[in-house]
């Protein structure tokens, strides 16, 4: 019960951090039809950032400051950089990012160094807010929560309420019927890109203190934010949402199962031979699967249903 | 005649005595791995440029074809099944082949973004798989052989690094004679009408989906080849040549040759062969320097080295490059000035933030100077700065200078 | 013509400065270290390299070897990568480097294991030597040992042999928890320790014995809600890097009260990340931060001391393998016992060797060239001013002895049968 309990909790902080980085990926995808490979680089550049403004100015200040910063470095990319390929068509702004996903890195190593930087949680949120059977747990998990919660609810009312929100919606399906009524669907693109950028830069502050800031930082999680976005459907935020949080309860849960099929065999009391074909098939648990089950899961819903689980079209 | 086969009489000539001339031990493995590159680049160009399939996963095949080539010299030194070492590539090959059938059929469906993500999430499956069966991917350590065999059909015993070169070259030319005459087949001809219009092409009576596997497991099998004479050359294969960043390099190297034309691929993989090999011991910033080529690449010339190559043909055949040579030269000479002095920006700041000892004096092209003094910065951006100066007007000159060539040669027909 | 003749000067100076930094200054031996320079393990080599340099700055001081001649350190970036480290030992065996050493990655030790020896076995007169600083699969030392091959870091077996001991005499732990990476090195602590645990403390339960999958994990507390549920007092882990960092944390906010013993704690770029999450954690090392505090040896703080203000980078990266200091002086050592700079002499030399470091006696093994040095389990509390002088990359948090084992009880049975030349 504390082991279910105590990993639902924690699936849902994972998972909400997880939407926070995929969200803006989703949207640029869906209006944009761009893979942006560099997203979790601007996840990346969010923790640094954030870390320097809050050795500088403070934890709060930071909050606010690193993902505006990360916004404009993302939208002046998307017209100065993004744009200029458009005209060679979709795999050549995809390997842009791709190239520009390299160039984020080194020059985080050229500014920061190679060491992992010592960002750690703000003072006034390191304090245990609760125990949950014998277990404290850390306030700044649930604060990690507010946030992503606020930032979920907040991008879903400007996007359905605000006339913005109803353009960019618009733009995502139909985005050259948009340009015929007059809207600068140029600017609407730059707009998108650098608010996803905001977003995964936001996901980089709240998250870098709590996970571990280093250069390799978005090389480990990079790919688990394209499972995410092709699992919930590309473009569709509440798409994303499930997949973030099915996703992280994925890992988290399959921890605590530590059958292997060895053991699936003495249920139907076969017993295995001291030399089995294929010895290691045998020996592995299902707590050793954790990094396979999403990719299998991507691979699985693009053969079968390739819009994902809210998508409305395919790629 | 002669003219149209030059091509292929010179290569083999020139494979012959670059060993020789080059003999250093580094000069060997950086030519062989030039060569290995070069068959994996063109057998990624039979997705990329001829199928337009972008892959993330392409070094799935090639690491399968090293491991099973490593796993039967292995095989072949405990005395159970009797290859002769000059064959193993071809069981690389085949494994390739196999696999590429065995994740191609699903994967070939869709092309464009959902070929692309499916390769990435295979990509990621198998490197996940390679710790979880360590008893065939050898763990974290790889596995490793000897290619010394007792069998071998040359009676060449393999020990030293210019015979596996010449191993290696002659597979280089089987390989990419074999590739060559594919893109002339109709299946070679069917997967560029599946590229440039899917919709239409069902109506000549092909099956896209097929057209796309086919050239799916043909590009593993030679994918395969390729991973198979890199077991050969290095005796250890391990999980790094299966997964992400070697598909990454793979496709770098292919794009920045030019995926529209055959010999592209080529050019490719010996630049950036060359480069990611040697870069790495002059400079901290090697990564950097790929980086920059690779997004100028995209941004500038969508077609890559060959791309720009293949754009002066016309002049060249008209005999009027003469007329472009000066106003190139001094492009050359103004991009020299401006990449010099971003060169020592970039030098020096490496040396500041990432050297052992950023206090002492570094050395750039034999010159000896304080990295944390001003005259560095102030000669780099004076270098820049008038090279950017000068590049302008005579960029403009080149327009200009294309537009009459072009006039001319429309002219003179 | 300008233009010509400025090309040509650039293209001259280029080529100049490539040749300039291969020819060799006469009076020095070159030694290759082929470790990550870049990507996401360069930090790790950036430090070894370091680390070798200040030691050859200080055998230079001292008046060198063999009649002044001194050490070179020639970098050699392997991006950790085992293929790109044949690529590099090549490139050093062309500029005439006899002697190699390496640490990080057990694939990489393994490639270069076989590369030597092969190399060695096909060009008799061209022999390298390998030194091996880190990488610590027992196997290099055992069934896979070579002659060409020595190392002067602690194997798994010998560093569990030291945890497995300290848990020995102490009797309030009852229940054991193994967490590990799932890739060989995780499952040969995870062997190691049930092997010992089951013949020093037959009353001990291993409660769980887990492998997480390496460098994926972004949450660690599913795994300490299962340490908690499995009631164990202690917990043994060889987790390094991220997943050392990652775990220490989620250990902390839950406020699971267990011993950890660990392999890495103190590891490079650990600590920083890890901040206040140190508490309390022990480590297995040959030297650690207090040890001269402890044996009061102000002349080794002082050699911490100089190294921290030259490279520590104001203590984010200081002093951490104290056993580069014992293999630099070891070898100047070997080679004035050989009389000679040939890598075979000098790997004669070496073997039997006999050492007083600043850690106490370290033997490197005449049959399977491992070095036998003493083991520290030590344990991180606040700094004191005292005892607990000095910290690690400046947590505020420094390791105390809490165990001590002598270098000889190291040793563990070897199965090395070596052939020599």
């Amino acid at each position: 019960m504390e082991f279910y309990v105590i990993s639902l909790l924690n699936s849902l902080v994972f998972g909400m951090l997880l939407f926070m980085l995929s969200s803006g990926l989703t949207l640029i995808f869906g209006m944009m039809g761009v893979l942006n490979f560099a997203h979790a680089s601007f996840y990346m550049l969010g923790a640094y950032l954030g870390y320097q403004v809050s050795v500088f100015i403070g934890f709060w200040p930071a909050l606010v400051i690193a993902p505006i910063l990360v916004g404009i470095i993302g939208a002046g990319i998307e017209r100065y950089g993004l744009r200029t390929v458009h005209k060679y068509g979709h795999v050549a702004e995809l390997l842009f990012t791709f190239g520009l996903a390299f160039m984020i890195e080194e020059l985080i190593l050229l500014i920061w160094g190679r060491v992992a930087l010592n960002y750690q949680v703000p003072a006034s949120l390191d304090f245990t807010i609760f125990k949950l059977f014998e277990s404290d747990f850390p306030a700044y998990r649930v604060f990690m929560l507010v946030v992503s919660v606020t930032m979920f609810v907040a991008l879903y009312l400007m996007l359905t309420r605000t006339r913005t929100g109803i353009i960019i919606q618009a733009a995502l399906t139909h985005a050259e019927g948009v340009g015929m009524l007059g809207h600068n669907v140029p600017r609407v693109f730059m707009i998108v890109f650098g608010g996803g950028s905001a977003l995964a830069g936001l996901a980089g502050v709240i998250g870098g203190n709590y996970l571990v800031t280093s250069p390799s930082m978005a090389i480990l999680l990079g790919p688990i934010v394209f499972v995410v976005i092709v699992v919930g459907g590309m473009g569709s935020l509440t798409g994303a949402l499930i997949a973030s949080l099915l996703i992280a309860a994925l890992q988290t849960f399959a921890v605590g199962y530590d059958y292997s099929l060895v053991d699936l065999l003495t249920l139907f009391n076969i017993e295995l031979g001291s030399e089995p074909l294929f010895p290691d098939l045998w020996r592995i648990k299902i707590e050793n699967t954790g990094p396979l089950l999403p990719y299998l899961l991507m691979v699985v819903m693009l053969i079968f249903r390739p819009k994902g689980i809210m998508g409305e079209r395919e790629s | 005649m002669v003219k149209r086969y030059s091509v292929w009489i010179a290569a083999p000539v020139l494979l012959i005595v670059l060993p020789q001339i080059f003999d250093s031990g580094f000069a060997i493995t950086m030519m062989s791995e030039m060569c290995i590159a070069i068959i994996f680049a063109l057998s990624y160009n039979m997705l990329l440029g001829q199928g337009g399939m972008l892959s993330f996963g392409h070094a799935v095949f090639y690491g399968f074809g090293g491991f099973i080539s490593i796993h039967a010299i292995n095989l072949v030194t405990d005395d159970i099944i009797v290859i002769p070492l000059e064959l193993i590539p071809l069981v690389g090959g085949i494994a390739g082949f196999f696999f590429a059938i065995l994740l191609g059929y699903i994967s070939t469906k869709k092309a464009g973004t959902t070929f692309a993500l499916i390769s990435l999430g295979l990509v990621e499956l198998v490197v996940a798989c390679v710790l979880l069966f360590p008893s065939f991917f050898g763990g974290e350590e790889g596995v490793s052989g000897d290619r010394m065999l007792d069998y071998s059909i040359t009676g060449i015993g393999f020990g030293k690094g210019v015979e596996v070169f010449y191993l290696i070259a002659f597979w280089l030319m089987v390989a990419t004679a074999l590739m060559y005459l594919q893109t002339q087949t109709p299946l070679g001809r069917m997967a560029n009408a599946v590229r440039d219009n899917p919709e239409r092409t069902p109506f000549v009576g092909y099956n896209i989906h097929l057209v796309r596997f086919f050239q799916f497991a043909l590009s593993g099998f030679f994918a395969g080849i390729a991973g198979g004479l890199l077991a050969i050359n290095y005796e250890i294969v391990n999980s790094e040549m299966i997964g992400a960043l070697a598909s990454g390099h793979v496709l770098l190297m292919t794009y920045i040759g030019g995926v529209g034309h055959f010999f592209g691929p080529i050019l490719g993989a010996v630049l950036y062969t060359f480069l990611h090999l040697t870069l790495v011991n002059i400079t901290m910033a090697g990564q950097l320097y790929l980086g920059v080529l690779f997004i100028i690449i995209i941004l500038w010339a969508p077609n890559g080295m060959a791309g720009i190559l293949m754009v002066h043909q016309p002049v060249w055949r008209a005999g009027l490059f003469k007329e472009l040579l000066p106003t190139y030269l001094m492009a050359l000479g103004a991009g020299l000035v401006t990449f010099f002095g971003a060169l020592i920006l970039v030098e020096v700041n490496y040396h500041l933030s990432l050297s052992i000892e950023p206090d002492k004096p570094m050395q750039l092209f034999g010159v000896e100077f304080l990295a944390n003094s001003w005259p560095p910065w102030l000669f780099s951006i004076a270098l820049m700065a008038a090279g950017y100066f000068m590049l302008r007007p005579i960029i403009r000159k080149i327009g200009l200078k294309w537009d009459e060539l072009t006039q001319v040669m429309q002219g003179g027909k | 013509m300008k233009l010509k003749s400025l090309l040509l000067f650039l293209v001259g100076a280029f080529v100049f400065s490539i040749f300039s930094t291969a020819m060799a200054a006469s009076g020095t031996i070159k030694i290759a270290y082929i470790d990550p320079l870049s990507g996401g393990f360069g930090d790790v080599g950036d430090a070894g390299q370091k680390h070798f340099q200040f030691m050859a700055d200080k055998i230079k001081a001292e008046g060198g070897f063999l009649g002044g001649m001194n050490f070179e350190i020639v970098p050699f970036d392997n991006k950790i990568s085992a293929k790109e480290s044949l690529v590099q030992l090549k490139h050093a065996i062309d500029q005439g480097i006899r002697f190699i050493t390496q640490g990080n990655g057990s694939s990489v030790a393994g490639a270069l294991i076989e590369a030597v020896k092969k190399h060695n076995r096909r060009n008799p007169d061209k022999t390298v030597l390998y030194f091996n600083y880190a990488a610590v699969t027992p196997a290099f030392t055992q069934s896979k040992c070579d002659f060409w091959h020595f190392r002067f870091d602690a194997h798994v077996d010998m560093k569990i042999a030291a945890i497995t001991d300290a848990i020995k005499d102490t009797p309030s732990i009852k229940k054991v928890y193994l967490l590990n990476q799932d890739y060989v090195f995780g499952h040969a602590v995870s062997a190691a320790a049930k092997k010992m645990l089951k013949v020093k403390r037959p009353d001990i339960k291993i409660v769980g014995d887990t492998f997480h999958p390496i460098l994926k994990v972004k949450d660690f507390s599913p795994y300490v809600a299962k340490i908690r549920k499995s009631g164990a007092q202690a917990v043994i882990t060889g987790n390094w890097g991220a997943d050392m960092s990652l775990l220490g944390k989620g250990v902390n906010e839950s406020g699971l009260k267990a011993s950890f013993y660990t392999f890495y704690a103190g590891g490079l770029g650990t600590p920083s990340t890890m901040g206040k999450a140190m508490d309390g954690l022990r480590q297995v090392t040959e030297w650690h931060d207090n040890l001269s505090v402890e044996e009061n040896r102000p002349f080794d703080q002082k050699f911490r001391k100089a190294y921290n203000d030259k490279f520590s980078n104001g203590g984010k990266a200081p002093w951490y393998y104290g056993r580069i200091r014992t293999m630099m002086e070891m070898l100047v050592k070997a080679f004035n016992k050989a009389g000679s700079t040939d890598p075979k002499a000098v790997a004669y030399a070496l073997e039997g060797m006999e050492h007083t470091t600043y850690y106490g006696k370290v033997v490197m093994g005449r049959k399977d060239h491992q070095l036998l040095q003493p083991l520290y389990i030590s344990r991180f509390t606040k700094t004191d001013g005292k005892m607990v002088k000095y910290d690690r990359e400046n947590t505020g948090y420094g390791p105390t002895t809490e165990f001590k084992t002598d270098a000889l009880d190291t040793a563990t049975p070897s199965s090395c049968k070596m052939k020599r030349p």
